[in-house]
């Protein structure tokens, strides 16, 4: 008979993480966050196909980093689940909070029983009809959760980039100074140009669809307007 | 409410009509009825479509009647579908209604999960299967025959298709009209109609043809100026779907009459 090798929890969990993180370190980083009139999302992203940001329902967004097979499967199920739940109740009933649950719960149960865990970092972003009805959730690999009041980082150098966001940080800031602060925090010391960013915005509004995709013409006008 | 995920095999891809049924929401199963022609069904009635030069103008009356009861003086039966198309009802309002919003939903689906609009052809292909399935409930007597009118970015002019209770899609090349007034509102439509006319031109002949169908039709609305309530007309052009203030319907009902024809 043969005996299966001891591993403490400890260390598979640890392995798991680290095995996880590795993973997300490699891919662009992201940031999202909130400015005078909504929630902004930028990603360093030179694919015009593979994307990172998507509308998921009328007040809420998405995006995520690292392996893009496995966020983009969140992301249907993400729009699947809002689009349910809008069909079976009612529009207004589509909320952030219960959609991050929901992934936190599913990224969570993958992590622990899995043979591989999800190699990925997401938010959901929700516009609310005042600047108090934001939010941003976090959600990591192992399905831990944090509630965001300010902005978040995913991706490669996070916590240089958690930094650059975090200075001179202003939830005041229009549409174009809340863009070139996210540009400026991902780019660093390096240039980045229009065509290796993916601009996602969710602007307050009444109803109605608010998730707009900005097209490079778009980010291009916003960034030399600050 | 659970995520949805599926295997490989069994993915509902970006329909959600698909995704429904995955889900067993078996949603055009109607349990069978005998006698059904006992009940009396809420019918929503006329509505008519036209192309003009840069687009199509859409239009329904407002009236849902039981036998002979109105049962309804404000219904709407002219719907966007999505930014750039509209659905247009006549028939059983519930199960229509019904259809309406799972169509709206089906195209918005597509489109959040797919990144980018379904073409106008393949939109109208996705009304055409929805009624297919609900052939089953229209044999009961729930009929429902839309109408669907698009501005296509492809080929840069308005699409118009017609339908039958089995799914039938016909693409029309200037106008159409569906409902119990229809006969009344076409007949008016084809004496003045002009393919290369305005936007203008055009939605005052197609609110003449509603009030052409009012007149000789107890199940189509006329203006109703006691109430308030006219005919909803939208328009599809480059620009999208508009829909007309109430006040300029009013106006254009008040020329119309004014003029005495």
């Amino acid at each position: 008979m043969t005996m299966p090798f001891y591993v403490a929890p400890e260390q598979l969990m640890k392995d798991r993480a680290d095995f996880a993180q590795k993973g997300i370190a490699r891919g662009r980083s992201l940031v999202a966050r909130l400015y005078a009139d909504g929630i902004i999302i930028v990603a360093e992203n030179p694919s015009r196909n593979l994307r990172k940001i998507s509308e998921i329902y009328d007040r809420i967004a998405f995006a995520g980093v690292g392996r893009y097979n496995e966020y983009d499967q969140l992301r249907i199920a993400g729009i699947r689940h809002a689009d349910m739940k809008g069909y079976q109740y009612s529009r207004e009933d589509v909320d952030p909070q219960a959609l991050a649950n929901q992934y936190a719960q599913m990224l969570g149960q993958i992590f622990t029983h899995d043979t591989k865990p999800l190699e990925v970092e997401i938010v959901v972003a929700s516009v609310g009809k005042d600047r108090e009805g934001d939010r941003l959730f976090h959600i990591r690999y192992d399905g831990s959760v944090s509630d965001e009041d300010e902005f978040a980082v995913l991706g490669g150098e996070a916590e240089t980039i958690i930094e650059r966001v975090a200075d001179g940080f202003n939830i005041e800031d229009d549409e174009s100074a809340a863009l070139s602060s996210c540009v400026s925090a991902i780019a660093g010391d390096r240039e980045l140009g229009v065509e290796e960013l993916e601009v996602g915005l969710l602007r307050r509004g009444e109803d109605g669809r608010l998730f707009e995709r900005l097209e490079n013409s778009a980010i291009q006008t916003l960034m030399n307007g600050s | 409410m659970s995520l949805p995920n599926f295997d490989v095999s069994e993915d509902p891809g970006p329909s959600f009509f698909q995704l429904l049924r995955q889900q067993n929401e078996n949603v055009f199963d109607v349990p069978k009825v005998e006698n059904s022609d006992l009940i009396e069904i809420t019918h929503g009635t006329t509505v008519v479509a036209a192309k003009f030069s840069d687009g199509v103008v859409i239009a329904g009356d407002r009236r849902a009647t039981s036998g002979n009861l109105i049962s309804y003086r404000t219904m709407q039966k002219v719907f966007p579908a999505d930014k750039t198309s509209a659905v247009a009802i006549a028939g059983a309002a519930g199960p229509a209604i019904e259809m309406v919003k799972l169509f709206q939903l089906q195209l918005e689906h597509y489109e959040k999960v797919e990144g980018r609009t379904l073409s106008t052809e393949g939109k109208a292909n996705q009304l055409s299967q929805m009624l297919r399935a609900h052939l089953p409930a229209a044999m009961q007597g729930m009929v429902v025959v839309p109408i669907f009118a698009g501005y296509d970015s492809d080929s840069n002019h308005g699409r118009l298709f017609a339908f039958d209770v089995t799914g039938g899609r016909y693409e029309e090349s200037d106008f159409v009209a569906s409902g119990s007034g229809s006969l009344f509102a076409k007949t008016a439509i084809k004496l003045d109609y002009d393919i290369d006319a305005s936007a203008d031109e055009t939605i005052n002949l197609l609110i003449k043809a509603l009030f052409t169908a009012a007149d000789d039709d107890s199940a189509t609305g006329g203006p109703d100026k006691m109430r308030g309530i006219y005919p909803l007309v939208a328009s599809i052009t480059a620009d999208g779907y508009t829909e007309l203030e109430e006040s300029d319907i009013a106006a254009r009902f008040d020329r119309l009459l004014g003029e005495g024809s």
